[in-house]
């Protein structure tokens, strides 16, 4: 599945890494074009899979007329060594019957590279929140048994809300069902958290609740969100801080130029 | 595999259970149901030959290539194919290009074919393997330069696998590739409108190992492709292939001697590869542009 694009594979052995679900409002995805974009980050392999749409494009995240001109493909992994941070970004849908397949491919492969942990960001409907999330913060996170060992004391220091488990058949008392984890629109995100349950796998699952729309600011709620964990532009020498990069690849979002003649 | 003729055969004719969906196999399988069943039907018993009835075969999504005996031989005896262009036509106004400037030239041998069944296959009777939709030629005098015209809708689940298996076949070292592929302007995404009068152009998009000069312009952020050419620039990108994508972008739907004259450019790059036919007159390029099709009178 990863295909190294290097001369030599990389060590991945105790990064991080960082990889969006596709989901609602693809917040995961531009939330992650923003950390690759900003930290400068270099490609060094490919997700080489038939679980994913097929697509190509140039250099999504070219700064000048001599790297607009590389080709990328729909998921592929990039670093920033200095940061021990690796992300992956996927730029296509998952095809519909491959989604089981696809977060087998990646549990075996954030385990074979031996990732100190994994997080993963994702959104959910917002729409479909029952009463209880509806009210304060729309950004939640849910985290493996393996990795709440870890990272307890830094979660709750941040004071972060955990992601509820909603009841299956709201407002009906008769029935015994539990209330389960439900994460509407999420992708892959709940059947990938509950594999690394089960795989003993440290995960982070970040989400925010948001509809389909003009994404940008749940994209820059979502990256502040991960950041002040994560302290990922505290390195950053050009001023001003804390101010992430837009990719080039995010102009006309909605479509080309108006017609004049339409007026 | 040949299909199995359901109509003529006797034997069919007292397996008549295959027709219902309840008892529907897998092909290939032996249909003698009784040694496993307690079902009792006299004549079940005599029925044990495999079958692969047409229907079944086209109801896989799985891609086939069928190649010529004599490439069918050597790829079993493990040889790919040695090629070292491999010039691949996506859509109609593509496909006919090749057809009307550069198969037509007779030089060349129709190899193989792919066969390839979704949901918007059409299934026509009598459909001989040339007008198949995805067919594979070879240059007779100089057999490293294969020529590939898909027409067919290829769907997303069988992109990558059509890829993967194509280029199976084929050998790596030193191969060129070139994708002509059809696109509609609406999907071209720009921040001046674009009048009418700028359609078709071409978009190039080529992969890091391609180190040649495009023949155009490359292709602008945030415009991306999708599709067969996005499959095959995939796979060419992670297995180091030099290839390129020439994509057409036009405001006109179905074929058209525009749209396809627009792909001129790329002919500088295949006339040092093989030998073109002199630009051929609008007679025969209207031959290759098809009257509407008498189902599509949305617009009449």
């Amino acid at each position: 599945m990863f295909v190294s694009s290097q001369n030599s594979p990389p060590v991945f052995k105790d990064f991080t890494l960082v990889m969006p679900a596709v989901a609602v409002g693809n917040v995961g995805q531009l939330a992650v074009d923003l950390i690759v974009s900003t930290l400068n980050m270099s490609r060094v392999g490919y997700m080489h899979t038939d679980c994913l749409i097929p697509m190509a494009g140039n250099n999504p995240y070219s700064t000048s007329k001599e790297d607009a001109e590389e080709l990328h493909t729909p998921a592929e992994v990039y670093t920033a060594a200095e940061l021990k941070l690796a992300v992956l970004q996927i730029r296509a849908p998952i095809i519909q019957t491959k989604s089981k397949r696809f977060r087998q491919q990646l549990v075996s492969w954030i385990k074979a590279s031996g990732f100190s942990r994994t997080v993963v960001l994702s959104s959910s409907h917002a729409y479909q929140r029952d009463d209880q999330q509806l009210q304060g913060s729309p950004l939640r996170y849910l985290v493996t048994p393996s990795l709440l060992g870890v990272s307890a004391d830094a979660l709750k220091e941040l004071g972060w809300r955990e992601m509820e488990r909603t009841p299956a058949f709201p407002g009906v008392t008769d029935t015994d069902a539990e209330p389960r984890l439900s994460i509407p629109g999420g992708g892959i995100t709940k059947g990938l958290y509950s594999d690394s349950c089960a795989e003993d796998l440290p995960l982070a699952v970040l989400l925010l609740f948001c509809s389909e729309g003009d994404n940008i600011p749940d994209a820059f709620a979502l990256v502040n969100h991960l950041n002040d964990w994560l302290h990922l532009l505290d390195n950053q020498d050009q001023a001003p801080k804390n101010k992430w990069k837009i990719p080039t690849s995010w102009s006309l979002l909605f479509g080309s130029g108006i017609p004049p003649a339409l007026f | 595999m040949k299909p199995f003729n359901l109509s003529k055969s006797k034997d069919f004719q007292r397996c008549h259970h295959l027709r219902t969906g309840r008892n529907q196999r897998e092909p290939d399988t032996p249909i003698n149901y009784l040694k496993n069943s307690s079902q009792k039907c006299s004549s079940w018993k005599k029925c044990n030959q495999k079958v692969t009835p047409l229907m079944w075969e086209k109801q896989t999504r799985e891609v086939n290539l069928l190649w010529s005996p004599e490439i069918l031989q050597s790829l079993t005896s493990g040889n790919k194919l040695q090629c070292s262009d491999f010039i691949l036509a996506v859509g109609h106004n593509a496909a006919s290009f090749l057809s009307a400037y550069v198969l037509s030239s007779s030089n060349w041998d129709a190899v193989g074919r792919a066969s390839v069944w979704n949901e918007r296959s059409r299934a026509v009777a009598g459909q001989s393997s040339e007008d198949s939709a995805c067919v594979f030629y070879r240059h007779k005098d100089n057999p490293s330069v294969l020529i590939c015209r898909v027409t067919c809708y290829i769907a997303e689940d069988q992109l990558f696998q059509w890829a993967e298996k194509v280029f199976d076949c084929v050998q790596h070292r030193g191969l060129n590739v070139t994708v002509l592929s059809d696109s509609s302007v609406a999907d071209y995404k720009t921040e001046n409108y674009l009048s009418s009068s700028s359609a078709p152009f071409l978009r190039s998009l080529h992969t890091t190992a391609f180190s040649d000069q495009p023949v155009c312009q490359s292709l602008e952020q945030p415009n991306i492709v999708t599709g067969l050419p996005a499959a095959v620039l995939n796979h060419c990108q992670v297995h180091c292939i030099a290839a390129a994508v020439y994509q057409c972008y036009s405001d006109v739907i179905g074929p058209d001697s525009v749209t396809m004259e627009t792909y001129t450019p790329v002919l500088t790059k295949l006339g040092k590869v093989m030998q073109l036919v002199q630009p051929p007159s609008t007679d025969v390029l209207s031959k290759f542009v098809r009257s509407t099709d008498i189902q599509s009178n949305l617009y009449i």
